[in-house]
């Protein structure tokens, strides 16, 4: 294959949501034979790409270009006919039918008008035998594990196709062994000459398979590179945004001897969500929690607030043991929690601005003790005023106002409630510039008031920027905590990416 | 401040209400025509407040259901279980308050069944009260044995046909419900919840809002709203007719909250606003009876009113009126 012949180009690919820019002037190369990593966290434009790269969505700027002519996309079917097919992290195939049927969905052969079962199960047979799976194709496909639905969906894909084969987050809810299956059909595919686009959030896997790296972030190409040179730390570090050099990890404890303690953590944990860990919290800290989406840090979040149980390990509360088992009981202890999902878990879209912040006060207070409209609007007014949030009205519904006020009448709500502790799961994203600023000014102010919070977010200059400690997860488990001179990027971005062979001397 | 009283009074369901009588009226021109007898009022107007009672009934408990986004099919059936239990209770015996709390508590366990489907096996309430719309004429014909059980209780045919000053005591035990209700609701916290589970239950259970419990009270009080209407239907024909009592009733209630303004997918109710809407069925049904129409006409009728009624309250007529309006949004008070 000559080097710099692209099967699949995207040349200065725009696209533009409302005023959000979701793809700026981003290049992709994509070369037949080689298995081609796309990353980036949450947000960063992938989704947009593999969509614009499919068909699903039309370019608002730049071209798509096949064996270097241009081409236009209508739909994803109109992808298939240049040989672009997909692979979801859900298969999307038809569980109750044969995997025979499956594979021959629409294009199934026929004999006399009628489809001829016994060439498309014997068909189905030799293309599976390609795949070393060797099934029953007249069997339903919904009776063999998700690992044999995704190699037959890659098959259905790739026999559609049969040019570029995009794998969308496919391991997603494999195990260890499945994976391997599955790699090795991938290396099998790369063999025979298919040019493969492999986005997943498990850097192992990244290196187990891909020959190039292509990293997206906030919707611009950060760089494209073989990852034969590249280390994990490169690699998150190019995710991440973080091109400082490492400084020396030096284990300096903080000066300053920390307040009270308030909240005490013991082998804390939920099976299938994190393992067991051990964290203590004082009064006026900000614990900050970094590592990459999937890493387990919503997780962290959501048992210790209640809102998905703790099966293991103890909390204690004021040197008082304590059994958190639901939100409501969390937030008796003066817990308070803004989830990631502001629109899915956060706002009560249809109810006012006023409704919207006195709820979790008024949920405190009970059914009985009713605040009466007057005290609603004085409460809301209150914090509206000193959260800076910008609304028409306080009795207007919250869903109209934009994302940076949302969240600032989440914060608002749990303000409310006086709370001793505050869990802010990714507090600043998708919010503009002013909203942001008045979040990061918020934490400042109420941690030297004396609250506890545990802030997540993957804007490491910002965790960086007011947290009193930074707890790192990865693959589900609390690794590192880092404090004092510890607490900079660099050194979260190397904790992040740890492996034996890199750790720091 | 006197205005804004008018402006509050011209929402879509009063003007409904006030254009379904006027029709009523036009049509037969001795409507509103209200006469004093053996002490009580009769008239045309009357008997819409009376036999629109119970679907007003269960409307109120409906509407509690339906802004928490679910709905109540069983009404009808727990309706029908209910009147079989009071029925039988007097026939064989029992002192009426007794047949009376019995049938009440009946109701009560019912509506706490289908909340425990709802609220702790997270079954769709759409099928979770289907259960009981199906088992519940079952269980009504098993109380009264395959018979309408007939009886003569005065106390308990006083529920059903007596009057209090005057009015039918079926309208009067509506209204004082709806008062009572609508009072806790507004007076407690309880409605702001209800909307908040109705909008977004995950994130209401993330507020601290026990949404299980609030839950299995809404569908408690639906429960015990359909055994008060079905003692009323019961005690109106001295009988109870496990078949009949309540067929269908579940739709008219589901309409009436729907004209009533709230909406299918939760969230903002008005309970008085359901009674109008129950009102309104009822005026329509009796309109067409009194005006002479042949009863084939009263379905088509009411189909056809209530598409008009519900194009009122559609959110493309709403933007299409707001562009014709002069611009009164609220200023901002700061």
């Amino acid at each position: 294959m000559a080097d710099d012949h692209y099967v699949l180009e995207a040349r200065g690919v725009m696209k533009i949501f409302g005023n959000h820019v979701a793809l700026d002037n981003v290049d992709f190369g994509l070369k037949a034979g080689e298995v081609h990593a796309l990353l980036g966290e949450n947000g960063a434009g992938k989704s947009t790409l593999i969509k614009i790269l499919t068909g699903a969505y039309q370019p608002d700027g730049g071209g798509i270009y096949v064996d270097g002519q241009q081409v236009s996309l209508d739909n994803p079917l109109h992808a298939q006919t240049f040989g672009i097919g997909t692979v979801y992290q859900e298969v999307n195939l038809l569980p109750n039918r044969s995997v025979a049927e499956n594979l021959f969905l629409g294009h199934q052969p026929l004999r006399w008008g009628f489809v001829d079962f016994r060439k498309m199960e014997a068909d189905a047979k030799t293309i599976l035998a390609k795949y070393d799976l060797h099934i029953d194709p007249s069997s339903e496909l919904g009776t063999h594990s998700v690992a044999v639905q995704q190699i037959v969906a890659i098959a259905r894909a790739v026999q559609l196709s049969g040019k570029v084969l995009i794998l969308d987050e496919p391991t997603a809810s494999l195990d260890r062994n499945e994976v391997e299956r599955l790699f090795e059909v991938v290396r099998g595919l790369k063999a025979r000459g298919l040019a493969i686009i492999f986005i997943t959030h498990f850097l192992d896997q990244v290196f187990a398979i891909s020959d190039r790296v292509t990293v997206l972030r906030n919707g611009k190409l950060i760089d494209t590179r073989p990852l034969d040179a590249l280390s994990r730390t490169d690699v998150v570090r190019l995710m991440l945004g973080k091109d400082i050099a490492f400084s020396g990890a030096t284990d300096v404890e903080p000066s300053e001897t920390p307040n009270e303690v308030l909240l005490t953590f013991k082998g804390y944990g939920r099976k299938r969500s994190v393992l067991p860990f051990d964290l203590t919290i004082h009064k006026g800290e900000v614990v900050g929690v970094a590592g990459l989406l999937g890493s387990g840090r919503t997780e962290v979040a959501r048992i210790m607030f209640g809102a998905d149980p703790a099966d293991q390990g103890t909390v204690s509360v004021n040197g008082q043991p304590s059994a958190i088992r639901k939100t409501t009981d969390a937030i008796k202890h003066g817990f308070g929690f803004c989830p990631e999902d502001r629109k899915a878990e956060g706002i009560l879209g249809d109810l006012s601005v006023r409704e919207n912040i006195v709820i979790a006060l008024q949920g405190k207070l009970g059914w009985f003790k009713a605040l009466n409209r007057d005290e609603q609007l004085e409460i809301a007014g209150r914090f509206g005023e000193a959260m800076d949030i910008r609304a028409a009205s306080l009795d207007m519904p919250v869903k109209l106002l934009s994302g940076g006020n949302q969240q600032k009448v989440i914060l608002s709500r749990w303000l409310a409630t006086d709370p001793a502790f505050l869990i802010l799961d990714e507090p600043t994203r998708g919010i503009d510039v002013g909203a942001h600023a008045e979040i990061v000014r918020t934490i400042n102010r109420l941690r030297d008031e004396g609250m506890a919070m545990l802030v997540i977010s993957s804007e490491l200059d910002e965790v960086v920027a007011y947290s009193s400690r930074i707890v790192v997860m990865r693959d589900r488990e609390m690794v590192a905590e880092l404090r004092g001179k510890n607490i900079n990027p660099g050194v979260i971005v190397q904790a992040i990416a740890n492996n034996p062979d890199e750790a720091v001397a | 401040m006197k205005r804004l009283h008018l402006e509050r009074l011209a929402n879509p369901q009063l003007l409904a209400l006030a254009a379904v009588l006027l029709i009523n009226w036009a049509l037969f021109p001795n409507f509103f025509r209200i006469t004093w007898q053996d002490g009580r009022l009769f008239g045309s107007a009357i008997d819409v407040l009376n036999r629109g009672a119970p679907v007003a009934i269960l409307a109120i408990g409906m509407t509690g259901v339906i802004a928490t986004k679910g709905v109540d099919l069983s009404v009808g059936a727990i309706m029908a279980v209910c009147g079989a239990v009071a029925a039988t209770m007097v026939v064989a015996g029992y002192p009426t308050p007794v047949a009376v709390i019995a049938a009440l508590a009946v109701g009560l366990a019912c509506g706490l069944w289908n909340g425990f489907l709802v609220a702790v096996l997270d079954i769709q309430p759409i099928i979770a009260t289907l259960v009981l719309m199906v088992a519940g004429r079952g269980i009504a014909q098993l109380i009264t044995e395959g018979y309408i059980v007939t009886f003569n209780d005065p106390a308990l045919i006083f529920i059903g046909t007596g009057s209090v000053l005057g009015f039918p005591m079926a309208a009067v035990i509506a209204l004082v419900l709806m008062i009572l209700v609508t009072l806790v609701v507004k007076r407690t916290a309880i409605g702001l919840f209800i909307q908040a589970i109705g909008v977004n239950r995950a994130a209401a259970s993330l507020a601290g809002i026990h949404s299980r419990m609030l839950l299995m009270l809404v569908y408690a009080t639906s429960g015990f709203c359909a055994a008060i209407a079905g003692i009323i239907v019961a005690a109106d024909i001295r009988g109870a007719d496990a078949n009949n009592s309540g067929l269908w009733l579940e739709l008219d209630a589901i309409l009436a909250v729907v004209i009533g303004g709230t909406s299918l997918l939760g969230g903002k109710f008005s309970i008085p606003l359901a009674v109008v809407g129950a009102i309104i069925i009822q005026a329509m049904n009796t309109g067409i009876l009194v005006s002479g129409f042949r009863p084939e006409f009263n379905l088509i009728v009411k189909a056809g009113m209530i598409i008009l009624i519900l194009m009122l309250q559609s959110p493309l007529l709403g933007h299409a009126a707001g562009f014709f309006k002069r611009d009164n949004k609220r200023v901002v008070s700061k």
